[in-house]
């Protein structure tokens, strides 16, 4: 019944604006998913283990900055936003470095020359475990993050984009182009890098490995943490369930990048962005209304299956050497 | 097989005793479950005190049941708002031998308890407002309350005909309910002659709406409808708010919470809401329900005191009308009741046990605080 007058929406009133702003929302969403698809790509580059915690991480950065806002503002909105962010990440990244490093230590090394599966499972398993610890913590209901915030709007070609998009795109931007520099630039990356190629060989030309892994896991946690707080700000909602689609979605930009390449991650996680906010602004009326906007996540994994049919390695899942 | 003579003798003593039970059954005996104690106790003691001050007139006025003057009894049980204890104490409930069953209050207890008293035939009254507890397909399932969906039709047509709003646009979050509201208002902003110029879809664990939102600006809409939880309709309202929209933000029952205003932040004002009942001003009786409750209270109704009272009366008028409260006897009556009660004119039940009048009231945030704007009476179709 419902079907038939949909078919009979008229056509878009203002193409190009509407476009303008569905790009401004995909890298806005996309720049959160590169930052944690960063950390699954390094882990995986080195180790070749995928960290299903990692959303995880992302969900304990984010409850936990929610908390320090919380106790900090209080009753008094008037509160410094910069006071309350600044301590939220004061808190989080170290939390959340912490929690990767720890769990790399307690659940990953061990098993290290394990079959890979069995990695994979204790990963899905450390996964599960943070989520009952955050809900015994936090509890079950939603946590909602303090409004010390009150963004700007500007508007350009019809599109409007907040001072909070904005940050969250060149913070993102920032960090990965830190990161890269840190890569390519110092011993730490150096030997990164050497690990990845090859872990025992680089052992044996005096790296050390541990070092190298915790590290990955260190700075992984870390963007994790930083990606948490974009959520929870940005969104105003966190919960201990947030990382599992987060997660899924970070490692589907990933894949779609070239899993274990820096800059394909980046690239898988804007792209992603982007292609579920077109996906899900458009897909109605591609398909007359037989697919509606609730079908934005299918869009996205339908394109994750395009691209591991056609490049198998992602798409710069070619460039082996420059792993990290 | 050869039984023992004791044995014998003692399920002959179990049949008599039965029957001499059965010989002077005066007492009609209805369960009642609800939270009375925790923090929703409050809700609890409003319910049962409703179904108490029915009763009690219904005692006064000596109703006959199988030829001989009834006394209504309510055996009540505090289910804690929890739904496993909600399924123990509907088993003690039936265990009891009771006719009926008022309760429970929470949709989370009276859906799974509804299959206990299915099982053992018993017709079931019941506060809850989510759409499943009367689509299991049990023919023992009936509301005091307009059921969350049903607010829909009330909702769409306030935005239509008060909002002033000829283009609508409809999100839900394909959940049964939110999927069964923005139904439920996609036909009433028809019916009243409004257009829906757009239909999204997103779910109930979402939290990035801004692209079905640029879509939606693209279509000019005077309202947007949101069919879901506060943990969506909160963010939500706060990316309208950031994609410059104007259109105001209507949605059901769960958003008309204190969750929504917080996660909206300064971006709720303006939001609609609805909520199932109205006010005892706005009832068919409520002034003369309020004096005799207030009279044997000593103190004020709550919202659901009327809904309950009407309930129990419901109950009560199908007994007499099949002069029988075997429940299989008056389960017919029931189903086919239409009386005038406290809160309506017209009571009575459709095919699933709803209630066929929808009462709801509309509520508006309004300097971070929800206040009641109108109240809608509207029969279902």
């Amino acid at each position: 019944m419902r079907a038939a007058p949909r078919a009979s929406f008229p056509a878009d009133t203002a193409p190009m604006d509407i476009f303008i702003q569905q790009l401004i929302n995909g890298v806005t969403l996309g720049s959160v998913y590169a930052l944690v698809a960063l950390g699954y790509t390094m882990v995986y580059g080195i180790i070749g283990l995928i960290n299903f915690a990692h959303g995880d991480v992302v969900m304990i950065g984010a409850m936990a900055a929610t908390t320090i806002a919380i106790s900090l503002v209080g009753g008094d909105p008037s509160a410094s936003a910069f006071l309350v962010l600044g301590a939220g990440l004061l808190v989080s990244v170290p939390l959340c470095m912490a929690v990767g490093w720890t769990a790399e230590r307690i659940a990953y090394r061990p098993l290290r020359r394990a079959p890979r599966l069995a990695a994979l499972i204790t990963a899905i398993g450390v996964s599960i475990i943070l989520q009952n610890l955050a809900m015994m913590g936090w509890g079950r209901n939603y946590l909602n993050f303090p409004q010390v915030l009150s963004p700007r709007v500007f508007e350009f070609f019809g599109a409007r984009m907040s001072t909070l998009q904005i940050a969250i795109v060149v913070i993102a931007a920032l960090i990965m182009g830190a990161l890269l520099l840190v890569v390519h630039k110092t011993r730490l990356g150096t030997a990164m890098r050497a690990t990845a190629q090859n872990r025992e060989v680089a052992g044996l030309m005096g790296v050390n490995i541990n070092t190298v892994i915790s590290a990955a896991f260190l700075i992984g946690s870390a963007l994790a943490a930083v990606a948490g707080m974009m959520v929870a700000t940005y969104y105003g909602v966190s919960q201990y369930t947030m990382g599992f689609l987060l997660g899924l979605k970070a490692f589907t930009a990933a894949v779609l990048g070239g899993i274990g390449n820096l800059v394909g991650a980046m690239a898988g996680g804007l792209l992603l962005g982007v292609i579920e906010s077109l996906g899900a602004g458009y897909i109605g009326d591609l398909t007359g209304g037989f697919l509606g906007s609730h079908y934005q996540d299918v869009f996205a994994f339908f394109v994750l299956v395009l691209v591991l049919i056609f490049r198998p390695s992602g798409l710069l899942g070619e460039r082996v050497g420059d792993r990290a | 097989m050869k039984f023992p003579t004791t044995l014998k003798l003692l399920s002959a003593g179990i049949a008599a005793a039965g029957l001499l039970g059965a010989a002077h059954a005066a007492d009609v005996k209805f369960g009642f479950a609800a939270p009375l104690t925790g923090p929703q106790s409050h809700y609890g003691e409003d319910m049962q005190n409703g179904l108490t001050l029915a009763l009690e007139e219904a005692n006064k006025k000596g109703i006959k049941v199988d030829g001989e003057p009834a006394k209504f009894v309510l055996v009540s049980r505090d289910d804690q708002a929890d739904p496993r204890v909600g399924v123990q104490v509907a088993q003690q409930l039936v265990d009891e031998d009771v006719v009926g069953i008022l309760g429970h209050f929470n949709s989370g207890t009276t859906i799974p308890a509804s299959r206990v008293y299915h099982e053992a035939g018993l017709p079931q009254i019941a506060m809850a407002t989510s759409p499943e507890y009367t689509r299991q397909g049990y023919e023992t399932t009936f509301r005091m309350m307009t059921s969350d969906t049903q607010q829909g039709a009330a909702v769409g047509k306030f935005m239509v005909e008060k909002l002033k709003a000829r283009k609508i646009a409809i999100i839900d979050d394909r959940t049964a309910y939110g999927q069964g509201l923005a139904d439920e208002v996609e036909k009433a902003v028809k019916a009243a002659g409004g257009q829906v110029v757009r239909r999204e879809y997103t779910t109930d664990k979402a939290n990035d709406f801004t692209s079905i939102l640029t879509n939606i600006k693209g279509s000019e809409p005077d309202a947007i409808f949101y069919g879901g939880l506060d943990a969506q309709s909160g963010p939500m309202k706060r990316q309208i708010k950031t994609l410059g929209i104007k259109a105001p933000l209507v949605s059901g029952e769960m958003t008309r919470s204190d969750t929504f205003i917080k996660l909206a932040g300064d971006a709720a004002d303006g939001t609609y809401a609805s909520l199932a009942g109205v006010p005892l001003d706005k009832m068919a009786a409520g002034k003369d329900f309020e004096q005799r409750y207030q009279a044997r209270f000593k103190k004020a109704p709550g919202v659901y005191a009327p809904y309950a009272y009407d309930g129990a009366w419901n109950m009560i008028t199908a007994i007499e009308q099949a002069g029988s409260a075997k429940p299989e006897k008056y389960l017919p009556a029931l189903a086919k009741l239409n009386r005038k009660g406290a809160t309506s004119e017209h009571i009575s039940y459709d095919a699933n046990g709803d209630l066929k009048e929808i009462s709801v009231t509309i509520y508006e945030v309004k300097n971070g605080k929800w206040e009641m704007v109108e109240t809608m009476v509207s029969q279902a179709n």
